[in-house]
């Protein structure tokens, strides 16, 4: 095989393996506009909160330290030196649960029957004031995060697909991060889950009931309340996914609230209502990204397509299919 | 009786803030625009913090400026450069210096400073060409320039290759922002001189995502990598170079790409990486000695005092003193403690911070040398390489302090800011 067309399909992978990433953050939102018809814009905050809080309780770092120690003149930092990883998940995984039933409480219940825009500025407000209290909480240094997932380029592949070029080519093998194969096989498994638990139990299938119709699903008992608490706290499950992924990658600090900014052509690719349709959008826009960027960027005195190009993508979608390719088809009666 | 507790405390309050006005308006102000919040924090923090430190130091330490207290009032940009320029527009009646932290809000106070008659002092960064005294009498960027830093880092890798890099490939990975241009020209010029091909890779701020930036590396084999990165563009490029195993003793970023913040998250992989520096790090120096005594032990740290002795905290000490520096300067030429703006900018133009004077402040061998002149607002323009060891998580410095290609540094410099007298038909002075 060429270089060239080896070149090329490591580009493709690379981006389907960073689309995977952008899915994880896609997913969240996915979920709770399905249930509530909320666009939850605070969901790239929930997976910066996510992941500060478990390296807080993997550090043993006090929140809110620097605002007790301000107020109180006392200096405590660290409760503790460390804490197992799999301890700091289930912590992190119940704080979630806990914000999720905090946002109900304060936010959602106010706003039933409020209209979708009103919803989504709450959303705003949330964001940056979970931002506020994520740096409130846990301080604004870089943090390592080290979760045990292996990261780096795989050594397996390129190994195995460096005597695919032709004889004689000064070719390296091919690239792959393992983190984002991780990333690929996580997001796998929590695609499953999430259909099985929305396909084989009772509340999966009440919060299917809630996402189709809430009249319907409010009539035959079903409290809403409860599904927006469940459905906030599973977006917050996934938010953390993301964050640990993302996390793991850069080191978790407050620019991984913009990763929602990836996730928006994500879901105008794939729809606002479809699981799979955030799966299909993100591995789109990762291909689509990688490809622009690589093969096209050169000709752009100003480069840097990667960042923008997915929107591009998006709007030429929007024109032919606004719904996303998965996403409920609108029809509005006059 | 519960409105006359109210009038009571209104009236307590207005009292209060009456006379911190007052003591305000008495002391020498130095606005700082700072990001302690926001995707460009973990930068912002530290530097922030050695400022603060330092103006309380000598506060405690000295009782101020000749007697004049320093009141440095901080305003929170988010490195955003439109509201820099507000805080600017807030914070500068009486204001002796401003300290912009972002080559954005730089070249956005560089004509509203120069109307106003205030001094805008960028530490290493902002608009290179404002190392011309005779055309930016306001604007001050020494020690060292980006376009100094950019022949630096080439002289660094010329000296790697015996002096001959001809047919060699740097590739330039840089913040796609004002910042991140600048060295640009300057690599543009010595690759015609040298024989070497240039490679430029934007990243879009705020840099999360850098995969296809480094599959191109990984296809093109550079020799050589340069960054002009600030932020999470750092430690994505570092732990990309990593993973792609480019070799780290060849990756050289600019001294804003050089913190342990840019470093940590790659753990063993950033082992080898380099970066200019124009200041040392560590927390062995007099002025951290006097820090210790007269603020931390006090509780008085900035934060958490978590910062103390890093990179970019070592710099806000240097950015600091150098300001206050031209305080004493400015008192002492014009015979009076309580100085004006127009006198600190002429303190700031007289600043010879020589070893002997480095020493007395608690510097002794922490920075090279530098003095401002009428022509030359940029410095010594040295700087020297630091590489980072991940085992013991430090950086070591490698190289003596250096000076860049300066016939092509000085040569461009004098294009530019000629252009730029032309364009605001600004007379050249120092004649």
């Amino acid at each position: 095989m060429s270089v060239e067309f080896l070149n090329f399909i490591e580009t493709v992978l690379n981006g389907l393996m960073s689309g995977v990433m952008y899915s994880l953050v896609a997913l969240g939102f996915v979920l709770i506009f399905k249930a509530s018809g909320v666009f939850n814009f605070a969901q790239g905050v929930f997976a910066l909160f996510a992941a500060l809080t478990l390296v807080g309780y993997q550090t043993g770092q006090v929140p809110f330290a620097h605002l007790i120690n301000e107020l109180f003149g006392t200096n405590y930092h660290n409760w503790y030196a460390s804490m197992p990883n799999f301890l700091a998940i289930i912590l992190t995984m119940i704080t979630m649960i806990a914000l999720a039933w905090i946002i109900e409480r304060l936010v959602l219940k106010h706003l039933v029957n409020q209209d979708p825009i009103i919803l989504f500025m709450a959303t705003i407000g949330l964001a940056f004031a979970l931002e506020g209290v994520g740096d409130l909480m846990w301080g604004s240094d870089v943090k390592v995060l080290d979760v045990g997932i292996p990261s780096g380029g795989s050594v397996w592949l390129e190994e195995a697909t460096i005597g695919l070029a032709a004889e004689g080519s000064d070719y390296y093998g091919m690239y792959i991060d393992v983190l984002n194969v991780w990333a690929t096989v996580i997001a796998v498994i929590l695609v499953i889950t999430l259909a099985l638990f929305s396909q084989y139990t009772k509340t999966g299938r009440a919060l299917r009931a809630v996402a189709d119709d809430h009249q319907a699903a409010l009539s035959v008992g079903i409290s809403l309340r409860t599904i927006w608490i469940l459905v906030w706290a599973i977006s917050g499950f996934i938010a953390m996914v993301a964050g640990i992924m993302w996390g793991t990658e850069s080191g978790v600090q407050f620019s991984l609230s913009l990763i929602a900014l990836k996730a928006l052509p994500v879901l105008i690719l794939g729809g606002f209502t479809s699981i799979p349709g955030a799966i299909i959008g993100g591995l789109l826009i990762g291909v689509g990204e990688k490809l622009a960027e690589i093969y096209i960027g050169g000709y752009f005195e100003t480069g840097a397509l990667e960042n923008w190009f997915a929107y591009v993508m998006a709007l030429v979608f929007l024109l032919f299919r606004p719904q996303g390719l998965f996403g409920d088809k609108i029809i509005e009666r006059v | 009786m519960r409105i006359k507790q109210l009038l009571i405390g209104i009236t307590a309050s207005v009292i209060a803030i009456s006379s911190y006005v007052e003591i305000a308006i008495a002391d020498l102000k130095f606005p700082m625009l700072v990001y302690r919040t926001g995707a460009y924090a973990p930068n912002g923090i530290p530097n922030a913090d050695g400022f603060v430190d330092y103006y309380k130091m000598i506060n405690a330490r000295d009782g101020g400026i000749g007697g004049e207290k320093i009141f440095h009032p901080e305003c929170e940009t988010g490195y955003k450069t439109q509201v820099g320029v507000e805080c600017y527009e807030k914070n500068k009646k009486d204001a002796m210096v401003f300290q912009p932290m972002s080559t954005g809000i730089t070249y956005q106070l560089i004509p509203k400073a120069t109307a106003d008659g205030v001094t805008v002092y960028s530490t290493g960064y902002g608009r290179t060409s404002a190392a011309n005294g005779k055309v930016f009498k306001w604007i001050f960027n020494a020690p060292v320039t980006y376009w100094d830093g950019a022949s630096i880092a080439v002289r660094h890798i010329l000296k790697n290759n015996f002096g001959n890099i001809k047919g060699k490939k740097i590739a330039l990975v840089y913040h796609n922002s004002a910042y991140g241009k600048e060295p640009i020209r300057t690599l543009q010029t010595l690759s015609k001189k040298h024989g070497f091909k240039l490679m430029l890779l934007p990243v879009d701020h705020p840099g999360q995502e850098q995969k296809a930036t480094w599959l191109k590396i990984r296809k093109a084999r550079p020799d050589n990598v340069l960054m002009w990165g600030w932020g999470v563009m750092n430690q994505v490029a570092v732990k990309s170079a990593a993973s792609i195993k480019f070799p780290m003793d060849k990756f050289i970023g600019i001294w804003w790409s050089g913190s342990e913040n840019d470093v940590l998250p790659a753990g063993q992989g950033a082992h080898g990486y380099k970066s200019l520096t124009f200041n040392a790090p560590g927390d062995s120096y007099q002025v951290h000695k006097d820090i210790k005594k007269y603020v931390h032990d006090k509780g008085e740290a900035s934060g958490d005092g978590s910062h103390f002795g890093t990179v970019l905290y070592n710099r806000g000490l240097f950015q600091a003193m150098v300001q206050v520096e031209a305080a004493v300067v400015a008192q002492r030429i014009h015979g009076t403690s309580k100085i004006t703006p127009a006198m600190y900018r002429d303190g700031m133009e007289a600043v010879n911070l020589s070893a002997k004077r480095m020493e007395e402040l608690g510097f002794k061998d922490f920075a090279p040398p530098f003095k401002n002149t009428c022509e030359n607002h940029g410095g010594s323009g040295l700087a020297a390489v630091q590489q980072w060891d991940a085992k013991a998580k430090k950086w070591n410095m490698i190289t003596e302090y250096m000076y860049g290609d300066s016939d092509v540094v000085q040569k461009l410099i004098a294009e530019d800011s000629s252009k730029y007298a032309a364009e605001q038909k600004i007379a050249e002075r120092c004649n």
